[in-house]
């Protein structure tokens, strides 16, 4: 009834009135959700599939083209409606996406179906058009520290990097998909200032991202702390331009998708058998697998538009090729050895 | 209230607003979800790793090691550590130092002990161990109870009173358990109201908390806002507990949705022990700490010290020879 108490203080009430009304409110512990919380689950939620990127990216082991592009066409056929194809970013900082324009030629694109790929700068970007890509993302951080290690340059310093990009991609009419990374916790600075999430969100918004995917880089958020960043995060982006990449590193990734899910987000990375590793806590894991995500998704009565057991036929593929495990519970449970 | 303006009279009555600002509704229900989010300020963790989670390892475990890993659990601020089953060792080996392993443990101030006692015989075994407080365990599906313990729920459930009643003379707690309540091996979905019937009949028996089990973990947030809507319809939810199995990855989701209903006490085995017996090579019981690191992370206090429980599953890892099941001992151990 606090909201009442706001409409009602607006008008012509003084505050003295308006202290009666607090009675009406709630005094028990209030410890989640924002303005835009509710039971309500979303009827449909978007998975968008970063194993062909995300996931291999992490693996030690390089993958053949053939084999990415097998994975690619496996994961099309499963009837997930967006497939994170390669990277155009140098092949001396990350060897695995070498053949990323083999891979994007090589690839059976399926009609309905979005096939963005990573471009860190204009470069990569004009690389990334001329070798068929028609949607494209860039990465932003929440962390000072995190942006100077990993690419080298200031938050702002990234953020004007990616201008031309976006200059670039709204002439050529490519839609532009904009990453935050470390938004609960940072390697290096540790705990992230949901402010300072939501400032780069905002930017990489107003700058024209048509879609903002909030990394848990580390996995280190909970429900506790993912609420409270996406509370700041969705009074300056709105919740239908957000969506959530957590990482399971700590064990919370669906219960974190979950409250994002309980909050309105209805877009969802997650990678293929968790393809990908966390390179800051070696040996662990990294994404949080597809099938798992979907399982739970499903249980909720939530439509994904994807066949879960070729989704598993897809993640049982990679896990031969790169000879591992899979990571994902699911498919564990569900393969009778 | 001659001079007070229309909106403050309008306030007064909401029914009155909601007609005539019909868009209000969306931001007071907004309110009410907000509060529909409250989350309990403190959980009770039901240490289970000792029993359930032993109980299904393959290897044997020495009685000394039991004993060592209660003895540490002892120290972390748990309250409830299940700590063994009497139950025939015929049908579980690994228990059969029961009576040993109850004698041999130190006991910590505020920390409780209960033991499995599927039978009368089992309690008083139980008992003369020096057993403090009891669990019986039934089952949400009829299948399940005639392959599990040779006999139907009814049965099982005159059984169980048999131990109530004896343990009623002896003021010796009991805790319920039903198992299957998200789905079983063998019949696949449970109803809601099959579970809260069973529930039910546990609690009025003399049962002080039932804990509900998700044996095969294939339950999401939407089976268990069902199956505890049904549940808390004929038991309070106050005397209710969740056990989540992640073999589909979903006990921490199922966990988040127990609370959020009100749910405030929780089991779990300390490293994740305990494989599935139905999924094989899958994963069981959820991990004590994992389901830690998420409540305090949540701000929910547990009284529960999590390195401490970290260095516990290392050591019953190392004795097992196996790795843990649980991602936050794995981040912790490899953490650059």
């Amino acid at each position: 009834m606090a909201a009442v108490m706001r409409l009602v203080n607006r008008s012509t009430l003084s505050s003295v009135m308006g202290q009666h009304y607090a009675a009406f409110s709630s005094s028990a512990k209030l410890t989640a959700a924002g303005v835009n919380a509710g039971h309500t689950l979303p009827d449909k939620v978007k998975i968008v599939e970063v194993g062909p990127r995300d996931g291999l990216q992490n693996e030690k082991t390089i993958v053949p083209t053939e084999a990415k592009i097998n994975l690619i066409d496996m994961l099309s056929e499963s009837g997930l409606p967006v497939i994170e194809a390669t990277s155009f970013v140098s092949p001396k900082w990350v060897p695995q996406m070498a053949d990323q324009v083999e891979v994007m030629k090589g690839i059976s694109r399926k009609p309905g179906v979005s096939y963005p790929v990573l471009t860190p700068n204009l470069k990569g970007f004009q690389a990334a058009v001329k070798a068929g890509a028609a949607e494209v993302a860039i990465f932003g951080a929440a962390s000072e520290l995190f942006s100077k290690k990993n690419i080298n340059c200031s938050v702002d310093e990234s953020l004007q990097r990616f201008d031309e990009v976006m200059k670039a991609a709204k002439e050529a009419g490519v839609p532009v998909r904009g990453y935050v990374s470390c938004v609960v916790g940072c390697p290096y600075e540790g705990k992230v200032a949901p402010e300072k999430v939501a400032h780069v969100a905002k930017r990489l918004y107003s700058m024209g991202c048509y879609e903002i995917s909030l990394g848990d880089t580390i996995g280190v958020g909970t429900p506790g702390s993912i609420t409270a960043m996406l509370e700041a995060v969705s009074k300056e982006v709105p919740v239908s331009a957000l969506a959530v990449h957590c990482h399971d590193t700590y064990g919370q990734a669906l219960a974190n998708i979950l409250v994002a899910l309980q909050m309105g987000i209805s877009v969802i990375d997650s990678s293929v058998a968790g393809l990908g590793g966390c390179p800051y806590a070696q040996g662990a894991s990294g994404n949080v697998a597809t099938e798992d995500v979907v399982y739970m998704l499903h249980g909720l009565g939530i439509q994904t538009g994807v066949d879960l057991s070729k989704l598993m036929d897809a993640g049982a593929f990679i896990c031969r090729t790169l000879n591992r495990k899979t990571s994902s519970k699911v498919a564990q449970a569900t393969c009778k050895l | 209230m001659g001079n007070v303006p229309t909106t403050v009279k309008h306030c007064l009555s909401y029914e009155q607003l909601i007609e005539d600002y019909p868009w209000l509704r969306h931001w007071l229900q907004e309110e009410k979800n907000i509060t529909g989010h409250e989350y309990p300020e403190f959980v009770k963790i039901v240490e289970v790793g000792p029993r359930d989670g032993l109980q299904n390892e393959k290897e044997i475990v020495p009685t000394g090691v039991k004993i060592q890993l209660i003895d540490m659990l002892s120290g972390t601020g748990l309250s409830v550590i299940e700590a063994t089953s009497f139950v025939s060792s015929k049908w579980v080996p690994q228990m059969a130092d029961h009576t040993d392993v109850l004698r041999g443990i130190q006991r910590a101030p505020h920390v409780r002990y209960p033991v499995l006692t599927p039978n009368l015989q089992g309690f008083q075994d139980a008992v003369a161990a020096g057993a403090t407080e009891v669990a019986v365990f039934g089952s949400a599906s009829e299948t399940f109870s005639k392959k599990n313990i040779n006999c139907s729920i009814d049965e099982s459930m005159l059984r169980f009173e048999e131990v109530i009643n004896t343990a009623k003379e002896r003021q010796i707690p009991v805790r319920g358990y039903v198992s299957c309540a998200l789905g079983c091996p063998h019949e696949g979905d449970i109803k809601p109201s099959t579970v809260a019937k069973v529930a039910k009949r546990l609690y009025e028996m003399g049962c002080y908390e039932i804990s509900l089990a998700d044996t095969i973990g294939v339950g999401t947030p939407g089976s268990m806002l069902k199956m505890l809507q049904g549940v808390k319809k004929e038991v309070p939810i106050n005397a209710l507990a969740v056990h989540c199995h992640d073999t589909y990855g979903q006990a921490l989701p199922n966990i988040l949705t127990a609370l959020q209903m009100g749910v405030c006490v929780v089991d779990s085995a300390v490293a994740g022990l305990g494989g599935c017996p139905y999924a094989q090579g899958s994963s069981g019981n959820v991990s004590t700490e994992d389901v830690l690191y998420m409540l305090h992370g949540m701000g929910i206090e547990t009284g529960v010290n999590l390195p401490k429980v970290i260095e516990a599953g290392y050591f019953i890892c190392n004795a097992l020879c196996r790795n843990t099941n649980s991602k936050v001992a794995q981040a912790k151990s490899r953490t650059l």
